[in-house]
């Protein structure tokens, strides 16, 4: 499989993506594109369909019986859906941070952020000591877990527990990063954190981020695409979105009007 | 001022019906342990002067000898209970995973049906099948058959403990596996089953805590020996089994033998509850949610 990175090109394309629940069309025909090393922002009332877009492009929404997707996904060069694709193979690639932080019960700090590798077999000590510091700096929690590195990632708070979460989700290297409302069961400071952590992340991966925080939608990204009842109402610049958007429904949204 | 003195009186009736109910569900709590506490102080105190080191180390003396041990009973119930484990913990777990991962259809609802059955069997019928079975066509009692009746014990147990504390890990956790690029077979060995690991070994320590003592079964399979174990085809001496011939014996050594078994049976017991117990607490894990 060939995933060499092409600066500056389309990260992510889709095309026409349809996901469903058995009959039930949760998300109606979407496309856009995300350009390589930029974060875009998905925004909409709850239940348009944000989070189960984002499930269907680490083809995580299929594993829920009864559902299945339409469409195509380009990660760079590569159709996700194709046939010859591993859905294993291809979630490697593509990071996931979930809405609640979910360490893995049991598992020390340390064996958390690795967790992506030693399951698959990697062994070599040093080697995963590394990935692991680089992992934890880059979320922003090396300078507070550095000593208790065998403590149990669920002695820490929610807000360090999610930044580990990500160390674990970037630790195995992915391209793009997917996150699902990733600080909406945080408090202001740790979602500060987060979103000034997503700043440096963004340097390396592309980041697909869906949230409910427009303040947070305006800040931290550089596209946003507005989804309502499944439908892909207007996507856009940051800037362009939350000062003249085209569509009259986003404007309502982002003023508040309705959501 | 007499609003004060009606609010007193309101307080003092409220402090002495709390009382009442205090001294009420004392009561009941000492009446539904009592019992329990003399059970035990009867067995120890009968049977802790009967222990001796030979008892852990000697055969039964023969008729009429005072004297010997239970050590052939004690490793025949071991080795028996070992057996049983080691068939019916590796295919328990494997049933319990599949009941838990794989719910939907209809061979998992069938299985988790049998299942249920199986574990409200009453012994003694786990017993006579066994001995239809295997003792009758083999025309001798065997260790191989108190070990197949032990592990029909013990299977739905180890099940339905395995499949419970695996749906307690919510399916989030799953994901997060999936989504990491493993596949589901690696999110369940190494991400489920780990991270639930105490709270299945707590199950499988329950499990031994309620196939140890079992009596009926083993009578009509394993039998019983006065020797030392030899060989998995030949009767086999147990615990239980040696406690309830020793019991309705007419000598006076063998009660306090059979007092001695006993109280090693309920030291084994209670040593497996507690052991399961130190494990339930010992999660490490923050605000119980998940205590394994």
């Amino acid at each position: 499989m060939n995933l060499g990175v092409q600066m500056g090109g389309e990260e992510l394309s889709l095309e026409k993506v349809s996901a469903f629940f058995g009959k039930k069309e949760i998300v109606k025909s979407v496309s856009f594109d995300v350009a390589n090393r930029e974060v875009m922002a998905l925004i909409g009332p709850s239940g348009c369909g944000k989070s189960t877009l984002l499930r269907c492009i680490n083809r995580l929404h299929e594993e829920t019986p009864g559902a299945w997707v339409r469409g195509r996904i380009q990660l760079k060069n590569l159709d996700i859906y194709g046939p010859a694709v591993d859905p294993v193979e291809i979630r490697s690639h593509i990071g996931m941070v979930f809405q609640k932080p979910n360490p893995f019960p049991g598992f020390s700090i340390f064996e958390n952020v690795v967790a992506g590798l030693t399951i698959r077999g990697v062994r070599k000590r040093s080697y995963l000591a590394d990935v692991a510091e680089r992992s934890l700096r880059a979320a922003a929690l090396w300078d507070e877990v550095k000593d208790i590195l065998k403590a149990p990632g669920l002695s820490l708070s929610g807000g360090q527990q999610q930044r580990l979460c990500i160390a674990r989700a970037i630790a195995v290297n992915p391209s793009l990063l997917l996150m699902d409302e990733p600080t909406s069961a945080l408090d202001p400071i740790s979602t500060a954190k987060i979103e000034e952590l997503l700043f440096d992340l963004k340097k390396n991966v592309t980041i697909l981020i869906v949230t409910h925080n427009l303040q947070q939608a305006a800040r931290i990204s550089d596209q946003v695409a507005f989804m309502y009842l499944g439908d892909l109402v207007e996507v856009g610049s940051t800037a362009q979105i939350f000062t003249k958007p085209t569509n009259v429904q986003t404007e309502n949204y982002i003023t508040g009007r309705f959501g | 001022m007499a609003r004060d003195q009606l609010h007193q009186s309101h307080f003092r009736r409220r402090k002495l019906k709390n009382l009442w109910m205090q001294f009420l569900m004392t009561l009941a709590t000492v009446i539904a342990i009592g019992p329990l506490l003399m059970v035990f102080f009867h067995i120890v105190a009968l049977g802790l002067p009967s222990l001796n080191f030979s008892f852990f180390t000697e055969l039964p003396a023969p008729t009429g000898e005072v004297g010997g041990g239970m050590g052939n009973a004690i490793l025949g119930s071991l080795v028996m209970i070992a057996m049983a484990s080691l068939i019916c913990i590796p295919v328990g777990i494997g049933a319990g995973v599949f009941l838990a991962e794989f719910p939907r259809g209809s061979i998992p609802r069938t299985l988790r049906l049998v299942i249920d059955l199986l574990a409200s069997l009453p012994s003694i019928v786990v017993g006579l099948y066994v001995y239809a079975v295997l003792v009758v066509p083999m025309k001798s009692f065997s260790a191989w058959a108190g070990t197949w009746a032990l592990g029909i014990l013990m299977v739905p147990i180890v099940v339905k403990t395995t499949e419970e504390v695996l749906r307690l890990l919510p399916f989030h956790y799953r994901e997060a596996g999936l989504a990491l690029g493993l596949s589901r077979w690696r999110v369940i060995c190494s991400i489920v089953l780990r991270s639930r690991r105490k709270a299945i070994l707590t199950g499988i320590f329950l499990a031994l805590a309620r196939i140890a003592g079992e009596t009926a079964p083993l009578l009509i399979t394993a039998f019983g020996n006065r020797n030392w174990p030899s060989g998995l085809g030949e009767p086999m001496a147990s615990l239980p089994v040696q406690i309830y011939n020793y019991a309705i014996s007419p000598f006076e050594d063998w009660h306090r033998q059979a007092w001695a078994g006993a109280f090693t049976l309920v030291s084994l017991v209670f040593a497996l509850n507690l052991i399961s117990r130190a494990l339930m607490t010992s999660g490490g894990t923050r605000g119980g949610e998940l205590g394994g």
